[in-house]
């Protein structure tokens, strides 16, 4: 899956780059957090690990074909998924550089394909979930065969958009993605069971090696209810009132539907029921048309958006609340 | 030799290519950093049906390899694993692109243009990596990615692993030998030992880890990796060679050079 230079025009490289710098940069910085001196060396070596293993044939059984091991899941389940990603960007810059295996200008477009979906999907979205309560060997197999198959599909997926986007094959999508996806289910499925044989064998000689093994501090989501209603509060104020500024005032789709086949863009209803529905709008609708009242000013759709905005979370943390009273009460509320 | 035994052949090849004692060899890694990616940039900017334009473009690493030396052979056995995708992508281009273009009154079938020029990009970057890496040991580059203001963990991890890599491939070498004499007439390893080989390894590989640890320790390391022996400057050679370079690969990107000079010469003899 190691794409080629010319597969990658050069804004897609460029952008692939800047996405996959952002990344390492996080990573970078949560690995500085752990303060482990020890950490750098392990990841040196566990690369050049890395690297070697995938140099060995693993007879699929009936098939005659043979196999590899899957480096971003294994090192996201051995030292997790930053350390993970770090490891695995020395790994494919090597592969490229000593092996042509990858290009110099398509690096970035690989580290994202293959390391980032392997590291941080891999380890955050499947085996940190699924270990949450305990690793049982039953998980491990789940966690890597799901890992590889769900991030190898995600790489596929990466890698037949961004030759698209560069425009350099006349390969419609469909067939594209057609030949793409269907092979490397069957590629993740194999390196799954591999990399699952490696981890159960880890677990039970060494099962500490594992990330997630001394769990002991108390679990969190990713972010605390606080941290959630803070970001939703900051996008729906950005949204609402900043972008709102920038809203067509042309009609929308429905509108515009109407407007063809109707000639207007509102619909005539004189009977009584429009009629009182219609005042009843009138006298509570704080800012109709999204503006104030006898107004066109701008400032009007601004605060309309971010009225809405604040009005929508409201409503949107009310009905969680509510949600979750009833659930206590049925008493399924703790195994959620 | 087997692939692994090919691949540890590979390494020490390169780094002693890289070692030798050539005029290209000494150029600021730095300078032949920036300068591949910026040709592999261009190579690939050019347009799909721009064949003769992109012609052009073979004169860095045709100059390279004379200058320093590499070989070619070697060179082209490293296009044995970019070619099979880039085909792939490009073989269906003269069924689906039926266009034609016409170049000075000759009309060719667009998607046969197509294809031959993303052949020819695939070719020429590959051809540029590998005359980067064979002129510049892995050292210098790491030391070219530290003057980018490339994180120091991340540039002594590509370092520790480059150099174990080895190491660990070495060992595999071994454990998969003696696995296949003992199990002979077998493809591969079988399934029932496919996690006690490779995790063996590496439980090896993580103890091997710690003791490197240490011993980086005992001789003093606390953060900072040394790349090279002393720190290279950059000198008004290595400007030259850049600004030169640099100043080709903008002229042929927007003047077709091949072309021109074609008709330039073909017209003292019309």
């Amino acid at each position: 899956m190691h794409m080629a230079d010319a597969l990658a025009a050069p804004a897609v490289a460029g952008t692939m780059y800047v996405c996959s710098a952002a990344a390492a940069a996080y990573s970078i910085k949560k690995v500085r957090e752990e303060d482990d001196a020890k950490k750098v060396p392990v990841m040196g070596i566990m690369g050049a690990f890395v690297f070697a293993a995938q140099m060995i044939n693993f007879t699929i059984p009936g098939t005659g074909s043979s196999g590899h091991l899957c480096g971003g899941m294994l090192l996201s389940a051995l030292l997790g998924p930053y350390a993970g990603f770090l490891t695995m960007i020395g790994v494919l810059l090597i592969q490229c550089l000593l092996f042509a295996d990858g290009g110099l200008l398509a690096l970035g477009c690989n580290i994202w394909n293959m390391a980032f979906y392997g590291c941080f999907i891999g380890a955050l979205l499947i085996w940190k979930p699924l270990m949450r309560k305990g690793i049982t060997k039953g998980k491990i197999v789940l966690a890597s065969v799901l890992g590889c198959v769900i991030t190898l599909q995600f790489g596929a997926f990466s890698v037949t958009l961004e030759t698209l986007a560069s425009g350099i094959t006349e390969l419609p999508f469909k067939t594209f993605v057609m030949t793409m996806q269907p092979i490397h289910l069957a590629i993740g499925f194999v390196e799954g069971l591999i990399t699952a044989a490696v981890l159960v064998f880890v677990y039970e000689s060494r099962p500490e090696l594992l990330y997630g093994s001394g769990e002991n501090e108390k679990k969190q989501g990713l972010f605390s209810l606080k941290k959630t209603l803070v970001i939703l509060a900051v996008v729906s104020v950005f949204i609402g009132g900043i972008l709102s500024l920038f809203a067509s005032s042309h009609p929308d789709g429905l509108e515009w539907s109407i407007e063809k086949i109707t000639g207007s863009a509102e619909l005539d209803n004189n009977d009584e029921i429009h009629e009182a529905a219609a005042s009843v709008q009138e006298v509570t609708a704080l800012l109709p048309d999204y503006a104030f009242k006898n107004s066109e000013s701008a400032a009007g759709t601004a605060f309309s958006g971010i009225i809405g905005g604040v009005v929508v979370v409201i409503v949107c943390v009310a009905a969680c609340y509510v949600f979750k009273f009833f659930r206590k009460k049925n008493g399924c509320g703790e195994n959620i | 030799m087997s692939k692994i035994g090919s691949a540890i052949y590979e390494i020490h090849h390169i780094d002693a290519i890289a070692a030798r004692d050539q005029w290209v060899n000494k150029v600021h890694p730095l300078v032949k950093l920036v300068l591949t990616v910026f040709y592999i940039t261009v190579v690939v900017s050019f347009q799909k049906y721009d064949v003769a334009g992109l012609l052009g473009m073979a004169v860095y690493p045709l100059a390279l390899f004379l200058l320093s030396e590499v070989s070619f052979g070697d060179s082209l056995k490293r296009l044995k694993l970019v070619l099979p995708l880039v085909c792939f992508v490009g073989i269906l281009n003269p069924f689906l692109d039926r266009n034609y273009v016409e170049i000075d009154g000759v009309v060719f079938n667009a998607g046969i243009l197509s294809m031959i020029t993303l052949i020819m990009k695939g070719v020429f970057s590959v051809f540029a990596s590998y005359l980067l890496i064979a002129t510049t040991s892995i050292e210098k580059l790491c030391y070219a990615f530290r003057l980018l203001h490339v994180p120091k963990i991340l540039v002594t991890q590509i370092l520790l692993t480059y150099r174990y890599i080895t190491v660990l491939l070495a060992e595999v070498n071994r454990v998969t030998q003696a696995y296949a004499l003992r199990a002979p007439n077998q493809k591969g390893i079988h399934f029932k030992v496919w996690g006690s080989l490779t995790g063996q390894i590496l439980l090896r590989s993580m103890d091997r880890a710690n003791v490197v640890y240490e011993s980086m320790n005992l001789r003093g390391y606390h953060g900072e990796f040394q790349y090279v022996g002393e720190k290279i400057r950059l000198s008004w050679k290595d400007v030259c060679y850049m600004v030169i370079w640099g100043g080709i690969f903008i002229l042929f990107r927007n003047i077709p050079v091949i072309p021109v000079i074609g008709n330039a010469v073909g017209g003292l003899f019309l």
